[in-house]
């Protein structure tokens, strides 16, 4: 070890020697410090973080789940014009201390005799259990609560709960969702609330005071037509399933959403059954022709086709070894608007495959159609498309078979069509078109909007949704039939017709969306079984039911009785 | 007491750290009171008897207090011998419990034994660990021709490899990070505090990158989404805790609160005495680690240096990723909160490792550690090395 002399000017006139050992001994002391300040800033933000929470309590666990707790009070859910769709109600709960029992067996006797539904095997165990607390039963009668409170037993109570109740039942049940035995949110706008709402439990509640409704954007005498329409199409068209939408194509607001079968919220244990899921947010689907609209739209923003323009359907087209026909062959040249009213698929995959794989891509990519829409409710599906997208992709895609989307996108989207080119995420809350705009975005030229609704308005006129015409309501929509895939290939018997609708379309307000699924042919629409036969009609019906509730004015000058 | 009189007692009580000791003591009893709060609900969801793990705790207090004071009388001579001891017999069995070990929750941890029970090899392990690191580091400052910090180095990777094995990541983290930071003090140069800082954040990267689970657990921390159920319930105690609490026996959100008597004991704490308590809690760790590392600064002796430097490490990095997981500040790892957490080996073990911070920290004349450690040239270095500069 080598020592080193250093003279320093600390001292007066005082020699000191250092060794690498003394050196070293410094430098330790100030890594030591440092290791010192590293900590002191750790439990100094451990601290603070401390002292942040008993500022700002965080409340994110909406989902603890403890059989043992009390219901919590939940606000009303009101509809646009203030009615209730869903509200709390006391209602008695039967419980136990099972610590304060004296003689287990024999309350568990007199109970059993006093509410048969109770079990004598199940209460005895419970009542002898030796816990602090335990439920009986929940949501009992008044009649039983006071033959119950005769029998005058020691650690046995009653307490006043909280029971959500669903006035309107069926009606708007997938849109509200519903709540389980402690009053938690558990589907539908009712999780939403649990989500974004603080809740007060009934026991730390001192007053009786409500908390503020959650008005919705839901119209519930829309909603009823709807319902009731939707309802006899089914039994109609001997369908399996139907869905339809009503919403504000300005605002974003949905007016109506029903998806059948449907459920009872008061009683939701068909909720469970695989048919309930929500078809609108949930279920994905190939919406067929429908879809068309977005290739017409996507062709005429692009700048590459106009209105004036002719298309050539004379014959089937080959793409990457497939053939593409058409289901109402012209076999002649099309201008752009009998392609749309004749649905061409010849028409559509021309106008795809001359834009290209990567302008189609972008162009739905703007409609978010790749991506899972999400609104309030928590029920929502992925979209599916083709990982491997080629040209054949395109060419099916644009006549809406190889893409799956959720209705509501589609539903999304089709207000983008009318309202000007606007993409205005769809809310069940009531929202003002101020609102709507801030997080609008404009994804077709307004020139390219007006001209969709001329083509919407023509396919009513003398295309493949004549029969939606409501009179007066200036409707304009496109219809679509698709092919059940079953088994992983295209059934022929089973299909999913879908119309898109808007009204009135001189300046759409509203955009109606309906979907059957497994129509039959039935007398009634000849034979045959395509969406212009039924999801057209029905979405007719649902317009001359709802337009005058929604002050849209038919104008006279369409009402074809009066021109006659 | 007589001060003047050099009693074998008197000796020990006057030279030993008194504030340390006291800060010990209250967090031993804080962990008691707490654990009447946080063990019955775990001890009746499992289905025991609501007292089973208040009772076992309380049992450990005893034994733990022991240790900690027949700890604080050994010389540095004897810590050393004591820990090169128990680290050998730790080791061997903390490698048998890769064959032997009792599997719970995936991991081999612990060991059974007739008579002692079953305790967990590595929570004694790492302060012997710590002292037989600061004892290769220290004689490479004092005898360079010792290759002392490569042998710190083997050692490392011994106990970090069996670690990994268990597999018990918490514990390797807690290893591999005090070794570092014991480095650090032992006058790591500088290129290589770099090193090691890239090569942590190279491993933590290529862990997030290639293990799915840890992967899963960082991004659940980061957007807050998916299955944090743990921590959400955590947060929630804490926020309904407030400033004074709800009250001894109030709390309700312990009930559904997994492993509330160990890792989120903190939590239960808040709920129930207050976020007051909570911070006069982290004030009091906060103390044992000022304290502590107070000492490593002014002892002169390289050994008690780095190794009271590394057993307070070990204790501060411990209760500071609790509390912040507890706290939601970092992904969620288990660890136990040392002197309150419920838990036989950690009791003990902790127990040990603060002795040994007592008895290395006692006052000592100066020149009879310097003359311990500089025997080569005493000549030269006694009459200066009084009067330092």
């Amino acid at each position: 070890m080598s020592g080193e002399v250093q003279k320093e000017q600390a001292g007066p006139r005082q020699l000191t020697l250092d060794g690498i050992h003394k050196r070293r001994l410094d430098k330790g002391r100030s890594r030591i410090v440092i290791a010192m300040v590293l900590f002191f800033g750790i439990y100094a933000v451990i601290a603070g973080r401390l002292v942040q929470l008993a500022l700002y309590p965080e409340q994110r666990v909406a989902r603890v789940v403890n059989n043992d707790t009390a219901a919590v009070v939940r606000p009303d859910v009101l509809d646009r014009n203030g009615v209730i769709l869903a509200t709390d109600v006391r209602q008695p709960s039967l419980f136990a201390e099972p610590r304060r029992i004296i003689d287990a067996d024999e309350a568990a006797e007199l109970l059993a005799e006093t509410i048969p539904s109770l079990n004598v095997r199940e209460l005895r165990e419970k009542l002898a259990s030796g816990r602090g607390f335990v439920w009986l039963k929940r949501e009992i009668s008044p009649a039983e609560r006071a033959a119950v409170h005769r029998l005058g037993l020691p650690g046995i109570g009653f307490t006043d709960e909280n029971r959500r109740v669903y006035p309107n039942g069926r009606t708007a049940s997938h849109l509200i969702g519903h709540v389980n035995v402690d009053n938690q949110g558990i589907a539908g706008l009712e999780r939403w609330v649990d989500a974004h709402r603080q809740l007060q439990p009934t026991m730390a509640r001192g007053t009786s005071e409500r908390p503020e409704p959650v008005r919705l954007a839901l119209d519930l005498r829309v909603q009823h037509a709807v319902h009731a329409e939707l309802t006899d199409a089914m039994h109609r068209y001997r369908a399996i399933a139907a869905a339809g939408v009503v919403m504000d194509a300005r605002t974003g607001e949905i007016v109506s959403m029903v998806s059948l079968p449907d459920y009872d919220p008061n009683d939701p244990r068909e909720a469970l059954l695989p048919d309930r899921i929500n078809r609108v947010t949930t279920g994905t689907f190939e919406l067929g022709s429908t879809m068309k609209s977005f290739t017409a739209a996507m062709a005429l923003d692009s700048g590459r086709f106009s209105m004036a323009d002719r298309i050539d359907a004379r014959s089937a087209i080959q793409v990457g070894g497939f053939s593409i026909n058409d289901f109402r062959g012209q076999h002649r040249w099309l201008d752009f608007t009998e392609a749309f009213t004749y649905s061409s698929n010849i028409a559509s995959a021309r106008m795809a495959l001359a834009l290209g794989v990567q302008q189609h891509q972008e162009f739905l990519r703007r409609f978010r159609f790749f991506d899972r829409l999400r609104t309030e409710l928590p029920e929502s599906a992925e979209p599916q498309y083709p990982r491997q997208w080629v040209p054949v992709s395109t060419a099916t895609i644009s006549y809406g078979h190889g893409m799956t989307v959720a209705p509501l996108q589609a539903v999304q989207g089709g207000a983008a069509l009318v309202n000007g080119g606007l993409l205005i995420r769809p809310t069940f809350l009531a929202r003002t078109e101020a609102e709507a705009r801030e997080d609008a975005v404009q994804i077709i030229r307004p020139q390219t909007s007006v001209h969709m609704r001329t083509l919407f308005r023509a396919n009513v006129e003398r295309g493949t949704a004549r029969r939606a015409d409501a009179e007066g309501f200036d409707v304009g929509g496109k219809t679509g039939t698709s092919e059940k895939v079953v088994n992983g290939v295209y059934a022929k018997d089973k299909r999913l017709t879908s119309f898109l609708a808007a009204f009135p379309m001189h300046s759409p307000r509203y955009i109606v969306f309906v979907m059957l699924d497994e129509p039959q042919a039935v007398p009634e629409t000849n034979g045959a079984a395509t969406a212009g036969l039924n999801a057209a009609p029905t979405a007719g019906r649902i317009i001359a039911r709802i337009g005058p509730l929604l002050g849209v004015q038919p104008r006279m000058d369409r009402l074809a009785s009066a021109a006659r | 007491m007589n001060r003047a009189r050099k009693s074998w007692f008197g000796e020990w009580w006057w030279t030993m750290d008194r504030l340390l000791l006291t800060a010990f003591l209250v967090l031993m009893g804080a962990g008691a009171v707490m654990s009447f709060a946080a063990s019955p609900a775990v001890a009746a969801r499992i289905g025991l008897d609501p007292s089973h793990f208040t009772i076992r705790h309380m049992a450990y207090l005893l034994p733990a207090l022991l240790v900690i004071l027949a700890t604080s009388m050994l010389s540095p001579k004897q810590v050393r011998r004591v820990c090169l001891g128990l680290f050998i017999v730790f080791l061997a069995a903390l490698a048998a419990t890769l064959f032997i070990g009792v599997e719970i929750k995936g991991a081999r941890r612990w060991i059974h034994l007739p008579v002692v029970g079953s305790f967990q090899p590595s929570e004694f392990l790492k302060p012997a660990f710590v002292v037989l690191v600061a004892w290769l580091m220290s004689e490479r400052m004092t005898r360079p021709d010792v290759p002392g910090n490569l042998m710190a180095g083997g050692l490392l990777v011994i106990v970090a490899g069996l670690l990994v094995q268990q597999p018990d990541f918490g514990q390797t983290m807690l290893v591999v990070g005090v070794w570092v930071a014991m480095f650090f003090v032992a006058s790591m140069p500088w290129i290589w505090v770099l090193v090691i800082g890239a090569g942590g954040a190279g491993l933590l990267g290529s862990a997030y990158l290639t293990l799915p689970h840890v992967a899963s657990r960082i991004n659940r921390f980061l957007s807050g989404t998916g299955d944090t159920y743990q921590t959400d319930v955590a947060l929630e105690a804490i926020s309904r805790g407030g400033w004074f609490g709800r009250g001894p026996g109030e709390g309700t959100v312990k009930r559904i609160l997994p492993d509330s008597h160990t890792d989120f004991i903190f939590a239960v704490t808040a709920e129930e005495f207050g976020i007051i308590v909570c911070i006069v809690v982290v004030l009091l760790f906060g103390l044992v680690l000022m304290r502590g590392l107070w000492h490593a600064l002014k002892v002169d002796d390289p050994f008690c240096r780095v190794a009271v430097t590394g057993l307070v490490t070990l204790f501060g990095f411990q209760s500071a990723i609790n509390m912040a997981v507890n706290l939601h500040l970092v992904p969620a790892k288990g660890m136990t909160l040392p002197f309150i957490s419920y838990g036989g080996s950690s009791m003990i073990a902790v127990a040990f490792s603060m002795g040994l911070v007592l008895a290395l920290t006692r006052r000592r004349p100066r020149v009879a550690s310097m003359r311990a450690y500089e025997p080569a040239r005493p000549a030269l270095a006694a009459p200066v090395s009084g009067q330092p500069a």
